[in-house]
């Protein structure tokens, strides 16, 4: 059967995939912020999964306000790379896996879970920075990838605790998927940051590292986080770490913090990195 | 409602809830039509021709003219759609973050590579009366 082993977080920020792109992983800037993927380029190569599912927004690109799915499921066989307004990123097209997520799709939607399948999209930072650095610039991404885009641009995004169910649920479906499949899911966005208005640049570690421990170790509380605290103590955009709680529930209840990284600034963003193993799981 | 609603709590902060994305649905739609290169030449050369095809108020209107970021936020436009037009002028989102937080490029760079801005004194409107 199918099998969701592990999961990996980290921030999308777009800033990340031009300094990649432009080549400028060494400047001491930036260096800092690729080295906090050393050790996970390593473990994924290691582990070669053949599916990722990768939870992030769409900015503005694939959807604009004509239509606000909460929860877009890429269904597709493949997904270009979006132009974001100065050209789609050089990276390869991503291929999906329509069979599972269509396997997905029919298991969640059963489970009360009512996404929104997408069979056409382009997709943007939000999915190609984190498949950026977990696995450099190859010719071709070496997994299949399945998009699970969540609306965090309109509010509300939906709860953390949604989020976290909906997780269980994809867990439930892969595990009942008979093909042998190793899967890991993504969780994308934040940590800590705000885009907007007169409180711009906000960033708050102590609570960032705090939802990294509770995240790892107290699943259940952190998925009860409210919505405002989210916006309160993280910033406007910090609201994207709901989706870190789809990639946590997708796995059992007892994990191996395998690597943890966190770093200020990438850009105006607090960068946070965690992966994630069952402890059922053997390697 | 009864009570205070708490999103309206959070200073220097505008939520895009389903009613500012209503008051800002045309503005955020022009941006979107500038993520395409041909719209964003055509308006390029004439922006306030082109603006007059979004049905969009006159201060919006103007705002986008002003690049004024800081009040478009206010009157119905998201971020992520703004971007669009700021990235056709070449500004960083780090230039555009320092200009709606009333700081310089630098001051505001200084302050990201700090740490950022604190969260202490800033959850509260009350903290900033």
């Amino acid at each position: 059967m199918a099998k969701i082993v592990a999961s990996v977080n980290c921030s999308h920020v777009p800033a990340i995939g031009a300094a990649w792109d432009l080549g400028k992983t060494e400047q001491p800037y930036w260096q800092p912020v690729f080295k906090g993927f050393e050790y996970s380029k390593k473990w994924i190569a290691d582990l070669k999964p053949d599916v990722v599912i990768l939870v992030y927004n769409d900015h503005a690109s694939a959807f604009s306000l004509e239509v606000i799915p909460t929860f877009a499921l890429g269904t597709g066989a493949e997904f270009k790379p979006a132009d974001e307004g100065w050209g789609p990123r050089p990276v390869p097209t991503v291929y999906g896996h329509p069979k599972l997520a269509s396997h997905i799709a029919q298991s969640v939607i059963l489970d009360e879970f009512d996404l929104t399948l997408v069979n056409k999209m382009d997709v943007d930072h939000g999915l190609t920075v984190p498949l950026t650095l977990m696995f450099g610039q190859p010719e071709e991404w070496p997994c299949k990838v399945i998009p699970l885009a969540v609306n965090v641009v309109q509010y509300p995004p939906p709860t953390g605790n949604r989020c976290y169910n909906l997780g269980k649920a994809i867990k439930k479906a892969v595990e009942e998927y008979p093909e042998d499949l190793r899967v890991v899911i993504f969780g994308t966005g934040g940590m800590s940051h705000q885009l907007q208005g007169k409180r711009a640049g906000l960033i708050n570690k102590e609570w960032d590292n705090n939802f990294l421990d509770l995240l790892t170790h107290e699943p259940d509380k952190a998925a009860k986080i409210p919505f405002i605290e989210y916006v309160r103590e993280t910033g406007s955009e910090g609201i994207e770490m709901v989706m870190w709680l789809v990639s946590r529930g997708a796995l059992e209840d007892k994990v191996r913090e395998k690597h943890r990284y966190y770093h200020v600034p990438a850009s105006n963003t607090a960068l946070g990195h965690l992966i994630l193993e069952n402890e059922s799981f053997k390697g | 409602m009864s009570e205070a609603n708490p999103f309206d709590d959070i200073p220097g902060t505008t939520l895009f809830d389903a009613n500012k994305s209503r008051e800002g649905y045309h503005l955020n739609m022009f941006c979107m039509s500038i993520g395409n290169a041909d719209n964003r030449d055509e308006f390029k050369k004439d922006e306030r021709t082109y603006l007059d095809r979004y049905p969009m108020t006159e201060e919006q209107r103007e705002c986008v003219l002003k690049r004024d970021a800081l009040r478009l936020i206010e009157i119905g436009g998201n971020i992520y759609f703004l971007a669009k037009l700021f990235y056709a002028d070449g500004r960083a989102m780090r230039s555009v973050c320092a200009g709606m937080a009333g700081m310089t490029d630098k001051q505001y760079e200084e302050m990201m590579l700090s740490g950022g801005r604190s969260p202490d004194g800033n959850r509260s409107k009350s903290e900033w009366a």
